[in-house]
């Protein structure tokens, strides 16, 4: 095959790459799509709805699904991870490592056929808020429609008496992780990005306090398909949330964490306080902010938030958030710079918005590929052959990264014809 | 071929446990006399290997596989040309409703017949095939940054690609500025506008061939056929006619008029865009009232006022484009001072960087505060009030120069309005009474602004240009779909969508040429482009039976429909997103698709069973929208939600595919009730194809009113709005018309 007809890789199945490989393929060219977890979608499937429509990511997943499934140039791997890209511009390769999912059989598996396993794990869909049998499927929309047998930290005897209680043929324990070496035409690097991590931030609570929560975790407890079904209540108590903080910056334009802004905190956070106001009439929440940066033709939907008595806008950053003792509550230590005033006021629930972090893996490259000071992709000399898009590059919302990642698609298949 | 039917009937996952199967595969053989049916043990892996071997080996043309929802299918390609249809067996049947009951396997059988019918009645896909050559060329309007970077993106690819510009000189907004913002790490740094190099690069590139001090006058066709007139900007003389593919708007920005702004009755207020090019031009930065050096200013952001009533968008970069200017002048003059006086600072992502650079230049004062006043100081200076500032209080600074950010407007046209303010005026002239002239005056009055603001000159009924959101940005409703425009094959890019900085209209621009390059491919395959991305069904009209009553060409969300000087629908198939609005909109039922028509969902309506009334079994016909109310179904079934016994689904493209026929057809056929569920309409409608619900609803309210009419409750239809993951409300959403049919009993023609 010559280099022309290769696939392209495409490296993360979040919003980004789905949009990459989509757009490259319905152009006619072949592409892999490698996605690390179990299911494509990314981070933003875990998101309740989007800004500014509010309305729910799996709709445009559910298309691209569709598309997905419809178009037999994509080549879809889930727990797989590209460990190396070799080779010159003429003679790309990549190795991919796709881990065992054991589960075989799907459709023979429905709801009840969980029922009788006792091993369960931690949620990190739902970021640890609850947990799952190690059989699981972490909500209903996810892609391939196939559940996982997740074995870490199961013993091989137990492992064998849970397959053995399953439908016979659903699950295979003898799968093992395989290595994949395919050559490819070119690299697009759509690996997103992760939270900033909580326990950093010592004067925030540094995620001991069960009552702040972050702003991704607010989002699975607004979702149906969330730990508590769309109830917006506290962890501490399961009691409704009626008093939310929203501490923007949680960690970001400081020189201590992030030193830049992830461009999207305070559209979510917004978002946010609508979809709690909207849950509970009676809520009331305040957001504490720098500045307030709903861009573009974003700004309608913060001014129309104004208008709502519930919602107060405080310009100051959270110092210090503590627990009032027995209670579960909040205090949140605060200068208003406008006012000048020191507010210690209380709340039932604090929501810490943090930043993103370039979730870019660790890999074995070819060339030089360069990155910002925060991590995120700036280019390099093998930047024809390895576009990166969305998230990886710079902090985005999903309207900018499947722009980006359009884009990007199209440069992964000329970069080749530009060498050429 | 041959045209043989097969049935497989998959009884694993249970089905087989919970339905008769010797009576369903006697409702294909015997029913349907169908030659060929057989029994699988499940709908994956060898199984399924064994379906596409059977389909080989039997020869057989079309296939129903009842078994699990398409959706659940892994890999797999049957031969090609043999259609294949899937009916949800399991996820829609036998996880929702109690197993070996009578109307469990009524449900089932219904269902065979209905996709057996179906699958009767649809014709092999040929795809559109243009009588002429699809032109692979690519038009961008708009020599810009968004515009210039497209082209060369297009015209790397290969594509060949015509660049229009109506100003004498490429280069845009950004051409006309001194130094550009930070565009790459560290994003301290300002930088050349690398708009020169730009400007060689497409001069040197031999597929791009740029037309300067030139604009659109007329675009007839359809994508892949589009035929281009350019014409002088000056004189209106024409330079050039050609062919064209797909277009690319990168019409960009204008900044607010210095009239809309605050203060600029006093000399020495001007707009950020009146300084850049000061500065370009002449290095320097002076009074324009007397030529004195300026060594103050204070910038005011969001053009001096943050008047929600008067601008409730964001320009996104005059918050950067004050921090940037404020280097000009401290460039080189340590003494020289700048006050950037804001509400919100605005500088997302890693242009904090470059705002922390700002900061750290002791002669940058970036001031919290509400403007209150600019007046005229003694000596000639002008003195800056403003409150609320970060200091508690009021305070006063005096400067040489004020400069408003003024923000960005884009260069759009609201085709729409424009048809609307055509139409008015014709109707001024003809109308049939005074009241309706009168009318048609006020209409084009309120219009008025919209006159000769048109971009593209489009040959489309529905107007000339693009349709717009608020504020006159024409893109994309969606979120996930940014290229999703509501004109196939002509894309918005760069500050014309949306206000952007340079960086995210190359992005866009890339993208853009994208979507171009991949329209025309697509045309060119008689494939549809997104979001029914690769359909090759297209609508064919049977003319002899139209009566010009134009609902296909007012109520297609895409403009894909002319009309000749009779009002006779003029069809273009590359125009069009194959959504079925058209089909669902024509009373004399027209419009059909050779595997969605009139006649193939009428006749799955007519295959169910309908018992008699004495059985008290009613049945109500669901339709559902594929893109997400139908899918939604599958996570009914996976979650084990059961719901009425009595329903019937019929997946539809677009509830506004949904002809009133079909209801009435249902009613006329004994069914008691009716539900509709598509998804959300209104200003944030979540419709891809724009308006169907909202069409359907209309719709929907007109069958309602003719039910009224035929003495039945009105309440035997129902529309529902339900997005994808209100999964769970559908069970209820069928038993509230399966309650609505027990209140009022049956419907009253069942059997007539």
């Amino acid at each position: 095959m010559d280099a022309q007809g290769r696939p392209i890789l495409v490296i993360g199945g979040g919003v980004a790459g789905m949009t990459a490989a989509l757009e490259a393929a319905e152009l006619g060219r072949d592409v892999i799509l490698v996605e690390r977890e179990p299911y494509l979608g990314g981070r933003v499937m875990r998101m309740h709805q989007y800004f500014p429509k509010m309305c729910p990511p799996a709709c445009g997943f559910e298309i691209n699904v569709r598309r997905l499934r419809q178009n037999p140039r994509i080549t879809t791997y889930t727990l797989a991870t590209v460990e190396e890209i070799s080779g010159d511009l003429d003679n790309l390769k990549a190795r991919i490592k796709v881990r065992p999912r054991y589960v075989v059989g799907a459709h023979l598996l429905d709801e009840s056929a969980t029922d009788g396993i006792d091993l369960e794990r931690a949620n990190d869909f739902n970021y640890g808020m609850d947990r799952t049998k190690v059989l699981y499927t972490p909500t209903g929309h996810a892609y391939p429609p196939v559940p996982i047998l997740d074995l870490e930290g199961v013993s091989d005897a137990d492992a064998r008496a849970l397959a053995e209680s399953l439908p016979a043929g659903s699950v295979d324990l003898d799968q093992v992780a395989e290595e994949i070496e395919v050559k490819v035409r070119s690299v697009v690097l759509a690996t997103g990005w992760r939270p900033y991590d909580v326990t950093r931030l010592d004067n925030l609570g540094a995620g001991q306090l069960p009552n702040v929560i972050t702003n991704v975790m607010m989002e699975r407890l607004a979702a149906h398909d969330g730990p508590t079904g769309g109830e917006i209540v506290r962890p501490s108590d399961g009691r409704k949330a009626e008093n939310v903080a929203f501490v923007q910056c949680a960690g970001s334009r400081d020189v201590n964490h992030l030193p830049y802004c992830s461009a999207v905190c305070c559209m979510a956070s917004l978002k946010q306080v609508r979809f709690l106001r909207e849950h509970n009439p009676d809520a009331r929440a305040t957001m504490f902010y720098i500045d307030i940066r709903a861009v573009g033709r974003l700004e309608t939907f913060y001014y129309e938030m104004l208008g709502d008595e519930h919602v107060s806008f405080v310009k100051g950053k959270v110092a210090d958030i503590s627990e009032v003792p027995d209670s579960g509550d909040l205090t949140l230590d605060v200068e208003d710079t406008v006012s000048g005033e020191s507010l210690h006021d209380r709340f039932d629930l604090v929501v810490l918005a943090t930043g993103m972090v370039p979730d870019i893996p660790d890999l074995d490259l070819p060339f030089e590929m360069d990155t910002d000071a925060h991590g995120f992709v700036a280019g390099g000399e093998g930047v024809e052959l390895l576009q990166s898009a969305g998230c990886a590059k710079r902090p985005c919302d999903v309207a900018r990264t499947t722009r980006d990642a359009t884009g990007a698609a199209l440069k992964a298949i000329r970069s080749f014809r530009e060498g050429g | 071929m041959s045209d043989k039917i097969g049935v497989f009937i998959c009884t694993g996952y249970g089905i087989g446990d919970a339905l008769d199967i010797d009576a369903l595969t006697a409702v294909a053989t015997g029913e349907y006399d169908v030659p060929f049916c057989t029994t699988v043990d499940s709908c994956e892996g060898a199984d399924l290997a064994s379906m596409i071997e059977a389909v080989r080996a039997e020869e057989l043309s079309r296939v129903v596989i009842a078994g699990i929802s398409a959706r659940r299918y892994g890999e797999h390609a049957f031969p090609e040309g043999v259609i294949v249809e899937k009916v949800a067996l399991l996820d829609h049947v036998v996880r929702c409703q109690p197993p070996n009951e009578e109307d469990t396997q009524m449900m089932a059988e219904d269902y065979l017949r209905m996709y057996i019918a179906k699958i009767q009645k649809m014709a092999p896909l040929e795809p559109f095939r243009s009588e002429e050559p699809i032109d692979r060329t690519v038009l961008v309007v708009g020599g810009g940054i968004t515009g210039m970077t497209a082209a060369l993106e297009a015209a790397k690819m290969g594509y060949e690609v015509r660049l229009v510009e109506k100003a004498g000189t490429l280069g845009g907004w950004l051409g006309r500025q001194h130094l550009s913002i930070p565009t790459k790490a560290p994003y301290r740094e300002l930088e050349d506008t690398g708009i020169d190099a730009l400007i060689e690069e497409i001069g040197e590139n031999p597929r791009i061939e740029v037309y300067t001090s030139a604009t659109t006058s007329r675009i007839t066709g359809a994508p892949g056929l589009f035929d281009v007139t350019l014409s002088a900007s000056g004189n209106g003389e024409v330079l050039d006619t050609f062919r064209a593919g797909s277009i690319i708007q990168a019409t960009g920005w204008r900044p607010k008029d210095a009239g809309d702004l605050p203060y600029t009755e006093i000399e020495d207020v001007v707009r950020n865009v009146d300084l850049e090019e000061m500065v370009k031009e002449g290095g320097r930065i002076t009074r324009p009232s007397d030529g004195k050096a300026v060594r103050s200013i204070a910038f005011l952001q969001c053009g001096g006022s943050r008047d929600v009533a008067r601008h409730s968008y964001c320009s996104s970069i005059c918050c950067l484009t004050s921090l940037k200017q404020a280097l000009y002048l401290r460039q080189g003059d340590d003494e020289a001072r700048a006050y950037i006086f804001y509400e919100f600072i605005r500088t997302p992502g890693q242009f904090e960087d470059f705002y922390a650079q700002v900061q750290e230049d002791p002669g940058v004062f970036p001031t919290r505060g509400e403007v209150t006043g600019v007046r005229r100081d003694d000596d000639g200076g002008l003195i800056v009030s403003a409150r609320d500032t970060m200091q508690g209080e009021a305070i006063e600074v005096k400067v040489d120069l004020v400069v408003l950010a003024a923000g960005m407007v884009p260069n759009s046209a609201d085709g729409e309005a424009i048809r609307a303010l055509e139409h008015a005026k014709v109707v001024a002239e003809t109308g049939e009474n005074e009241e309706i002239r009168q009318k048609a005056v006020d209409k084009a009055e309120e219009l008025v602004a919209h006159e000769g603001t048109e971009i593209l000159n489009l040959d489309y009924r529905q107007g000339p240009d693009l349709p717009v959101l608020e504020w006159g940005f024409p893109a994309s409703h969606f979120i996930c779909f940014p290229y999703e425009s509501r004109r196939t094959g002509i894309y918005p890019a760069g500050c014309v969508r949306t206000p952007m900085d340079g960086i995210a209209s190359r992005e866009d621009a890339a993208g853009a040429a994208m979507k171009a390059i991949q329209c025309v491919e697509m045309t060119a395959r008689g494939e549809a482009v997104h979001p029914r991305a690769g359909d090759t069904s297209y609508p064919e009209f049977f003319m002899q039976r139209c009566t010009q009553c134009k609902r296909c060409t007012e109520e297609c969300p895409f403009g894909t429909l002319n009309e000749d000087e009779k009002g006779t629908p003029e069809h273009s198939p590359t125009r069009c997103r194959r959504c079925g609005i058209c089909l669902g909109a024509c009373p004399e039922r027209i419009v059909s698709f050779k595997d969605y028509s009139i006649d193939i969902v009428g006749t799955m309506i007519k295959a169910v069973e309908i018992p008699d009334e004495w059985d008290e079994k009613p049945r109500i016909l669901a339709f559902l929208c594929e893109n997400d109310a139908f899918p939604a179904m599958d996570l009914v079934g996976q979650h084990g939600l059961q719901y009425s016994p009595f329903i019937r689904i019929i997946p539809v493209r677009c509830l506004g595919s949904v002809n009133n026929a079909w209801i009435k057809e249902a009613f006329s056929a004994g069914y008691d009730g009716v539900v509709l569920v598509g998804c959300r309409y209104g200003d944030d409608y979540q419709c891809h194809f724009v308006k169907g619900s909202e069409l359907s609803a209309t719709r929907s309210e007109n069958i309602r009113e003719h039910l009224q009419s035929m003495a039945m409750e009105n309440e035997r239809v129902e529309l529902t709005q339900l997005q994808i993951s209100e999964y769970e409300k559908l069970p209820g959403v069928f038993d509230a018309m399966a309650e609505v049919v027990e209140e009022h009993g049956m419907n009253p023609f069942k059997g007539l």
